[in-house]
């Protein structure tokens, strides 16, 4: 028997099969590796920010702040490697130690002022961008031998095409995230917090330690997904990842979680990234369309998968319980 | 030591508590032995919960001390006294619907490897657990997909499994039917059994002489008693809570004036899980009490008559048309008005002056669109201050700042003030000093006499034998009795309450 819980996720994974099934019926070449590579790769970003995104929406928060901690890394990036003269890999480190740092102070905010998430991101959100604008207001070309040697890096796929370190990236960590998430006792505590705060703390679950953590950990993502724009695109801008943390939540609720928190799944915030990329492959291939359709489809797919949950909330509710 | 102290496990002596102007407990003794199921009994605002919060952790006492199996304990929050070994399981247990029944069982000590949670280790701890407590059930699926009684014994087995040496169960059938109920006691009688101290919380004293071996009384924040169950006579156990002698009568009202018409009929008025289908007539110039236990469904007899709560059976006359109760809205609309039992949750709007506070209940049957002149306010205000004698320096204090009769006197204003033909007062002496309770008392006498249908809540009995025409016993969610006239007597009442356990010891 399918647990009415695992009826989102299972909806999410029926939605990108027969997607791509579409897809497939009208360019059959959409199946070839090559495209499935691109699919990884042009949706890493997205991916990283949402791994972060799915802690933090199941912990019964929001994160306003992830695309300006993105564009702030990649402008941090930059200018540490061209006008400081710092190695890369100098200068990946620093930016993720400081996101970390950043979500970490975000998070203790929203905890010991008690202060709702949505307010105290969204003023980190501001700062971020605010920041980067400080360190540049143009873009900064990054030409570093690095860069060209690690984006030449790639593990061949059987049939053409390979998996660039970016998609790598972002595939790993899927893995580690899903691994954090659903098998340790900080997932657990993650669950925990989102369900009931209150009852989580009676419990003894260390509710405090655990939001911090959580922040943290969707800046660290952030700060992620800005090292790898970095080397997608070899530049540091300012206005990088505008508004993409709203895509992030998009992907990390019709993937399964509720935005009320306590419940989703780190598979699910994968295949929501899959299907707003799925979208976006679709209207390049068709070339007609307008890329905004993307915007479109997702706002529907949204609202279908909010009510599907809406309906599965009151539907057991309205039938008696099993003893 | 004393020579009982072994067998003591848990051992509370003098313990006090005081909030600015009141005092929740004062010098309350608590002991409970070994293997013992031991009730813990008293009205709302008695202490329990205060009692309670003291023993676990989550309030700070000022006064007497706590011993666990004769070791001194000073908690800070629910952690340090589960360590102590004292855990405590609320009505509404406190766990997480979104997890396993293993990871609630397990939250924050589960079997790890390498960091890894060991999650068939967890799932078939979990399952020999529950098969301690008779439960066999799928540990895999979240906890929201059982029912409550399962949940209870969930959140008990975490408790003891957290080595709990006490355990508080805080009306843990509050919401079980007969046979969860029956469930929840098989499994306490085993946990004494393997010798730990229970403490017992309810409101129903059949289950307490069904189950529990002694008890302890509250009554306003004192220990009023501690009884061996078996030599205890419900009578008596109802006179310890209520606190009032079987004496007297002298207080019956007597009255001249004979109730005029019927202003309203409910006619197998109920709703199902909160109150059995009652019949009842209010008339004109008379006053009806309502009388019962706390949880009896006093307070749910109001709400339905207001239409706060809808009702699912009956019918509602008004003048000796059939109407329909949607919401408040239409009750008020029908000169009806209610004087809720928790003033600060549902009454007084504390920032807003005694003037707002007053004209608040006029001004919503106007509607926004049509604002009363300030002009008119003002009247209003000033007239019921000085009928009712409101004692406020002006009309624009924040009420918060006035005393608890004063607060109260001021929402029968905003109630008097819509004119009403029925006025529903639950509790309207709880938290008011002395001096006040009797003035309230009058207050209700008073307009009585003017024509106005009343229905009173309060379990205060001499007073509701001393002011009512006729009184409703509420037992256990149905209205079991109508006392009338002079049959009316706080003894009568307390008999009628009692029934019940009564049959269950005979």
């Amino acid at each position: 028997m399918i647990a009415s819980r695992n009826l989102p996720l299972l909806a999410t994974l029926l939605v990108f099969v027969v997607g791509y099934a579409l897809c497939v019926a009208q360019f059959p070449t959409m199946l070839s590796p090559r495209v499935l590579g691109d699919l990884l790769t042009d949706n890493a970003v997205l991916g990283v920010l949402a791994v972060g995104m799915a802690f933090v929406v199941i912990s019964g928060g929001i994160d306003l702040s992830v695309g300006a901690v993105m564009g702030l890394t990649t402008v941090f990036v930059a200018v540490a490697v061209t006008r400081l003269g710092l190695h890369p890999l100098v200068a990946f480190a620093l930016a993720l130690m400081l996101g970390a740092a950043f979500g970490a102070l975000v998070g203790a905010v929203i905890h010991y002022l008690q202060a709702p998430a949505f307010i105290v991101t969204l003023t980190a959100m501001f700062m971020a961008r605010g920041l980067s604008f400080l360190l540049t207001t143009q873009a900064v070309p990054i030409d570093h031998p690095l860069y060209a040697k690690l984006m030449s890096l790639s593990l061949q796929l059987p049939g053409g095409g390979g998996l660039g370190i970016v998609a790598l990236i972002m595939l790993l960590t899927f893995l580690a995230g899903g691994i954090l998430l659903h098998a340790t006792r900080f997932g657990a505590e993650v669950f925990a917090i989102g369900g009931d705060r209150r009852a989580a703390a009676l419990m003894g679950a260390p509710v405090a330690r655990a939001t911090v953590l959580t922040y943290a950990l969707s800046s660290f993502m952030a700060a992620l997904a800005g090292v790898v724009m970095s080397l997608y695109t070899r530049a540091g801008y300012p206005l990088t990842g505008v508004g993409v943390e709203l895509d992030a939540i998009a992907a990390v609720v019709i993937g399964g979680a509720l935005l009320s928190g306590g419940v989703g799944t780190m598979f699910g915030a994968l295949l929501g990234v899959l299907i707003q990329g799925l979208i976006l492959s679709y209207i390049n291939f068709d070339g007609t369309l307008s890329s905004w359709w993307t915007k479109i489809v997702i706002g529907a797919l949204l609202f279908a998968f909010i009510g599907l949950q809406k309906a599965l909330l009151t539907l057991p509710s309205l039938r008696s319980q099993t003893p | 030591m004393t020579a009982g102290a072994p067998l003591l496990l848990l051992e509370a002596r003098g313990v006090g508590k005081t909030y600015p102007g009141v005092r929740a407990l004062d010098g309350v003794d608590l002991c409970v032995r070994a293997g013992e199921i031991h009730a813990l009994l008293g009205e709302n605002g008695a202490g329990k919960s205060t009692l309670i919060g003291v023993l676990t952790g989550v309030i700070a006492k000022d006064g007497g001390q706590v011993l666990v199996d004769g070791v001194e304990i000073h908690p800070r929050n629910p952690a340090e006294a589960r360590a102590a070994g004292l855990s405590a399981v609320y009505q509404e247990a406190n766990l997480l619907p979104n997890l396993t029944v293993a990871e609630n069982l397990y939250l924050g000590r589960q079997p790890t490897r390498f960091g890894l949670i060991r999650r068939r280790t967890m799932n078939d701890a979990a399952r020999a657990l529950l098969a301690g407590y008779g439960l066999d059930i799928d540990v895999t699926r979240t906890l929201d997909s059982y029912s409550t009684a399962v949940r209870q014994v969930v959140a008990i087995a975490r408790a003891v499994d957290l080595s709990a040496k006490v355990l508080i169960l805080d009306e843990p059938t509050a919401s079980l039917d007969a046979e969860e109920t029956a469930m929840l006691f098989t499994v306490v009688r085993g946990l004494a059994a393997r010798g730990l101290a229970v403490i017992f919380v309810t409101h129903f004293l059949d289950q307490v002489f069904a189950l529990c071996d002694r008890l302890t009384v509250l009554r306003n924040g004192r220990q009023v008693g501690e009884r061996t169950v078996a030599d205890l006579a419900p009578l008596d156990l109802v006179a310890l809570m209520l606190g009032k002698p079987l004496t007297a009568s002298h207080l019956i009202r007597k009255r001249a004036t004979t109730p005029g018409g019927v202003v309203a009929r409910f006619t197998g008025l109920g709703r199902k899980r909160l109150v059995a289908p009652f019949d009842l007539e209010l008339r004109q110039g008379e006053i009806v009490g309502a009388a019962g236990l706390l949880g009896s469904g006093r307070t749910e007899t109001a709400l339905l008559m207001f239409g706060a709560e809808r009702a699912d059976s009956g019918q509602v006359e008004v003048d000796g048309k059939t109407v329909k109760l949607r919401g408040p809205r239409d009750a008020i609309a029908l000169g009806f008005g209610l004087l809720p039992e928790d003033r600060k949750a549902d009454g007084v709007v504390g920032a807003l002056s005694v003037r707002d506070n007053i004209v608040l209940a006029l001004q919503a049957r106007a509607g926004w669109t049509k604002p009363l002149p300030r002009r008119k306010q003002d009247e209003l205000a000033a007239r019921y201050i000085a009928l009712l004698d409101i004692r406020t320096p002006d009309a624009d204090k924040p009420i918060e700042q006035l005393s608890g009769g004063n607060q109260q006197k001021a929402l029968l204003a905003r109630w008097l003030a819509t004119e009403p033909r029925l006025l529903i007062l639950d509790e309207p002496t709880r938290g008011v000093d002395v001096g006040a309770h009797a003035e309230i008392v009058r207050l209700i006498e008073a307009l009585c006499e003017q024509g106005l249908a009343l229905y009173v809540i309060s379990s205060e009995l001499e007073e509701v034998a001393a002011y009512a025409d006729r009184v409703l016993v509420m037992r256990e969610r149905r209205a079991v009795g109508l006392v009338e006239g002079e049959a009316i007597s706080p003894g009568a009442l307390m008999a009628a309450i009692a029934g019940t356990a009564g049959e269950v010891a005979a």
